[in-house]
């Protein structure tokens, strides 16, 4: 039950990226180069209205649907590792046009050499793993 | 309901996301998308020398399977709910992109001179897919999180790292886009 409810979210959530196109490397492009509203009114429209919902859960003490406690992590306060490597994934971001979510969406539309995208990923995410003791966070 | 075949506005997407993030809350989990990269590290037995993939993998199947149906999703998205896939972004985007040389743009999901069938040959479109997709891999261990956990669910939750990191986001891509694109393409 528990896995069929994280599958059919992650169903929901391939539909909603492919179709909001923001899995389309061409919006990416053009949302940086500010020729469009769309990126921003997606990003902007799910984070006002998830904070509310965020509130909401947090406020009212909700239970998960299987009775668990809530619990929503903080981010552990620092600044380098969130500087260096956002602009890091912002260079990958702007010149794969797709961020982790849409490598999965872009496989299942059936745009083959997105792999390539995937496989960069995995040694980009094994590199990190095996230099971060010699990183600044 | 024929708006379903087009392309979904920002007002009906954007909320929609922010469902999609507050249901994994509700089924007891997290909205963030890059901690799989790091799983299929783990799966592939990275743990066995570093030490930082040496993870109980149960405790993240839950991911796996998110993984799982947003590739059905985007078969779906895509077979089934889909007429016509072409973005139909600026003309000023369009205009910008045909002198970069990628003449699909307006035309096309994703750009043809990176995404099409006659990649597989040509070593500079591959590299430049391999290269994109490792920072992205990188960037968003290195930072803890990607756009899903960060620029959504981390700002959402009012959290100055995620902040700091989706301004990272911006500044990489708009160095990319503005300084390296004509250097690239």
């Amino acid at each position: 039950m528990k896995n069929l409810s994280y599958l059919l979210i992650g169903v929901f959530f391939g539909i909603v990226m492919f179709k909001s196109e923001a899995a389309s490397w061409f919006r990416i492009y053009e949302m940086f180069q500010f020729d469009s509203f769309h990126m921003y009114g997606i990003m902007g429209s799910a984070l006002v209205l998830g904070a509310v919902l965020l509130q909401f859960i947090k406020g009212s003490g909700t239970k998960s649907f299987f009775g668990e406690i809530i619990v929503i992590e903080e981010k552990k306060k620092s600044f380098w590792r969130y500087a260096i490597g956002g602009v890091v994934f912002g260079l990958g971001w702007a010149l794969a046009g797709a961020c982790p979510g849409p490598i999965y969406v872009l496989l299942g539309a059936g745009f083959w050499p997105i792999v390539i995208v995937f496989f960069g990923a995995i040694l980009g995410a094994l590199c990190y793993g095996a230099l971060r003791s010699k990183l600044p966070h | 309901m024929d708006w379903i075949y087009e392309p979904w506005p920002w007002y009906v997407s954007g909320p929609l996301i922010a469902l999609t993030m507050a249901l994994l809350i509700l089924v007891g989990k997290r909205f963030g998308m890059s901690t799989n990269l790091e799983t299929f590290c783990s799966l592939g037995g990275a743990g066995k020398r570093i030490s930082y993939f040496d993870i109980d993998i149960k405790s993240r199947k839950w991911g796996l399977l998110v993984v799982l149906g947003a590739v059905i999703g985007g078969f779906l998205a895509a077979n089934f709910l889909t007429e016509d896939s072409s973005v139909h972004i600026a003309s000023s985007t369009v205009a910008e992109l045909n002198t970069l040389g990628f003449d699909s743009a307006g035309s096309a999901y994703l750009p043809t001179e990176l995404f099409g069938e006659m990649i597989w040959s040509d070593t500079k479109a591959l590299i430049i897919l391999l290269v994109g997709g490792f920072l992205v891999g990188f960037g968003a261990r290195y930072a803890r999180g990607c756009t899903s956990g960060h620029s959504i669910s981390g700002i959402s939750n009012l959290q100055i790292p995620s902040i700091i990191a989706t301004i990272g986001f911006f500044l990489g891509g708009l160095f990319m886009v503005h300084f390296l694109f004509p250097l690239i393409f």
